[in-house]
């Protein structure tokens, strides 16, 4: 197999628009107030554009379409929530959290309770959902890189990738990735709309595609016979029964595992549906690189409006994924037979508009290459910003030293990026046979049960102490991502066979691990609730306050006084 | 403590705000939660209805694919707007409050 110039042309380009805009916003960002924030000037529609840019991930260009084809309707759930996890954001935390005005999460967790101790906890959460994030997106790039050259190892993608957008954080920082994010929304905009009518147009609509899938093994469709010839009938296909019911290969696995039948999976299915559920769209309100961008809106209505517009930029994006799923199932059987890579249906954005031929299906796959770089360059972008931000803003210049001066913090900011940028390339490596989508699950997972309880109950209760909330906050992320790490580690290292023929014999344990959020998320609030009423005493004295800074309109001024009096000498 | 005493500094302020608030969200929120939570459930009792085919599209793909996109759109249109105008209220009425103590 040759590269296809169309492919590579198109990549090309959107590597180094990229590159150039990062050079080029680069000389622009000066201070470090510029660096963090975007010195809070950013437009609704630059900043909504840019949040979609950056929440619209590999997993999203990619791993949505790879996984609706491999489970089916199961997989639905993944960009319905992705999507939806935005309105508790706008419900119940965008505006507190805008109000109450600070860089980043964990200056809100010490501002909120007074304890710098709190702030080193919060930041080890920035890190560990930051870091777990990184790897789906790695491993998009190391896929993408080997279709487009095909032969070339997948340690090579990730690491090119990943270097060259380190680069481009350490010169541009955030102003830099503002503007890029937002041109990289559209670009993926049009990049899976655009294949998606050309594919519709030529082998028939969403619909129709559907109706191929039948149920009764009786009615053969038009379009699945012409194309599917016998020796593309792949082995690891699932039939079309499974495929298109409710509770299919992805919910019923740990069932099926056990070895029961179908009838008697259904409730482990349903249980794991509603697990992924929370754990989605709770976790979309926690995830801290998306929540720093709220600060960069002016104020708390442009927080509210860039929100909504965010949800119908994405709402938008996500009808498009599935399409690809369904018709690479009809269309593109021998992607079942490889097991992971390009091969596999994590590449079925990539290679299914090949199937328009010739010319114009070069031009289309090169046009959804363009777009894959553009979802993994973007979210990759800005998790680095947020974990370095974390580490240069948080641990350097606040734990560690205090008195360095704005040039020294800078230049720390910079050193950070290459740091972070190197461990993601090495987490990224370890991910190959992974899929992309299940992984950032994982990563909603994680965020649901921690920083979720905490921005929850903290904007809304005032009895909350510090000691409540870290106590939630650690039991509740570090006992899901035990069990989370306990699966990966089971289905995947040969040496944990015992660990899984142990999940395998008992389903229930098994999807509880796997889908952690249902019993997280309780425990986490349950634990916040009662530690903080047993240390009631330390809740922080003037909670009154902090409550009408974060819930007070903004034209009252609570905030401005609030920061007045706390700069006076002796308050 | 709190050095104002005046009544947007109040508690009594604070807690019809937060009440306020805290109404509007938990309604869109309910409105929202309900028809995501009903979903599976209709999936798990009642298969054969919402395998239904309409226009190709079994009818639970049809709601979950296509339609729940623009549903949650009209709960966060109607909660911006709301939650914008009962704001400035709030803040009028606040204002009005401190200058006639």
């Amino acid at each position: 197999m040759q590269i296809d110039p169309w492919v590579l042309a198109f990549s090309l380009v959107t590597v180094v628009v990229t590159l150039w805009l990062g050079f080029r916003s680069a000389g622009k960002s000066k201070t470090a107030s510029d660096f963090f924030v975007a010195g809070r000037s950013v437009s609704v529609g630059w900043n909504s554009a840019a949040i979609s840019g950056e929440y619209l991930s590999a997993a999203s260009f990619m791993g949505v379409a790879g996984m609706v084809m491999s489970s089916g309707y199961d997989a639905l759930w993944y960009p319905v929530c992705y999507a939806c996890g935005y309105l508790f954001l706008l419900l119940f935390i965008a505006g507190p959290l805008r109000r109450f005005g600070a860089y980043t999460i964990p200056d809100f967790a010490e501002g909120r309770f007074d304890s710098p101790l709190f702030r080193k906890i919060a930041v080890c959460f920035v890190l560990f959902i930051g870091f777990f994030y990184t790897m789906p997106q790695m491993k998009g790039a190391g896929v993408t890189l080997a279709y487009i050259f095909p032969g070339l190892p997948y340690w090579v993608g990730v690491a090119v990738v990943g270097a060259v957008i380190t680069l481009n954080v350490a010169l541009g920082g955030m102003k830099g990735i503002t503007l890029i994010q937002a041109i990289q929304y559209w670009m993926k905009m049009f990049a899976i709309s655009v294949p998606v009518f050309v594919l519709m147009a030529l082998f028939g609509p969403y619909g129709t595609q559907l109706n191929a899938n039948r149920t009764a093994p009786e009615a053969p469709s038009a379009i699945v016979e012409t194309v599917r010839e016998p020796q593309l009938r792949a082995a690891a296909m699932p039939a079309a029964a499974a495929w298109i019911s409710p509770f299919g290969a992805l919910t019923t696995k740990p069932a099926k595992a056990a070895g029961l039948t179908p009838e008697q999976a259904r409730p482990y299915s349903l249980l794991y549906t509603y697990s992924l559920i929370v754990a989605l769209v709770c976790g979309t309100a926690g995830l801290p690189h998306i929540l720093v961008r709220f600060y960069t809106n002016p104020d708390g209505v442009a927080a509210k409006k860039t929100t909504m517009w965010v949800m119908i930029l994405i709402g938008v994006f996500y009808v498009f994924p599935p399409i690809f799923g369904v018709m690479g199932r009809n269309l593109m059987p021998e992607l079942y037979n490889g097991l992971s890579g390009v091969k596999g249906t994590d590449g079925a954005v990539l290679k299914l508009p090949l199937k328009a031929g010739g010319v114009l299906g070069s031009v289309l796959s090169g046009i959804t290459c363009a777009g894959a770089f553009a979802a993994f360059m973007s979210t990759f972008s800005g998790l680095l910003v947020s974990i370095t931000g974390a580490l240069a803003h948080d641990i350097y210049g606040r734990i560690l030293r205090p008195q360095s001066s704005p040039h020294e913090r800078l230049r720390m900011f910079k050193l950070c990026a290459v740091i972070c940028g190197a461990t993601s390339i090495l987490l990224g490596l370890t991910v190959e046979s992974f899929e992309v989508n299940k992984l950032v699950g994982w990563a909603f997972a994680i965020a649901a049960t921690s920083y979720f309880p905490l921005l929850f109950l903290s904007t809304w209760w005032r009895g909350i102490t510090m000691k409540g909330a870290a106590t939630g906050m650690l039991a509740g992320g570090l006992c899901s991502l035990a069990t989370v790490v306990s699966t990966m580690v089971a289905d995947q290292n040969p040496a944990a066979a015992g660990l899984k023929a142990w999940y395998a014999a008992h389903p229930l344990v098994r999807t509880l691990a796997e889908q952690p959020a249902i019993w997280g998320l309780p425990l986490a609030l349950g634990l916040m609730v009662v530690v903080s009423k047993a240390t009631r005493a330390t809740v922080p004295a003037d909670v009154r306050r902090k409550m009408l800074v974060l819930h007070a309109p903004e034209s009252l001024g609570l905030k401005q006084e609030y920061i007045e009096e706390h700069e006076t000498p002796g308050h | 403590m709190d050095g104002r005493q005046d009544f947007i500094h109040s508690e009594a302020f604070l807690r019809r705000l937060k009440h306020r608030q805290l109404k509007l969200s938990v309604a869109c929120g309910a409105t929202f939660g309900v028809v995501l939570l009903v979903l599976p459930l209709l999936n798990y009792f009642l298969p054969d209805l919402m395998a239904t085919r309409v226009g190709g599209f079994p009818l639970t793909w049809l709601i979950l694919g296509v339609l729940f996109f623009p549903f949650v759109w009209i709960i966060s249109y109607v909660f911006i707007r709301r939650s914008l105008r009962m704001e400035a209220e709030e803040a009028q009425w606040a204002m009005e409050q401190n200058r006639e103590a």
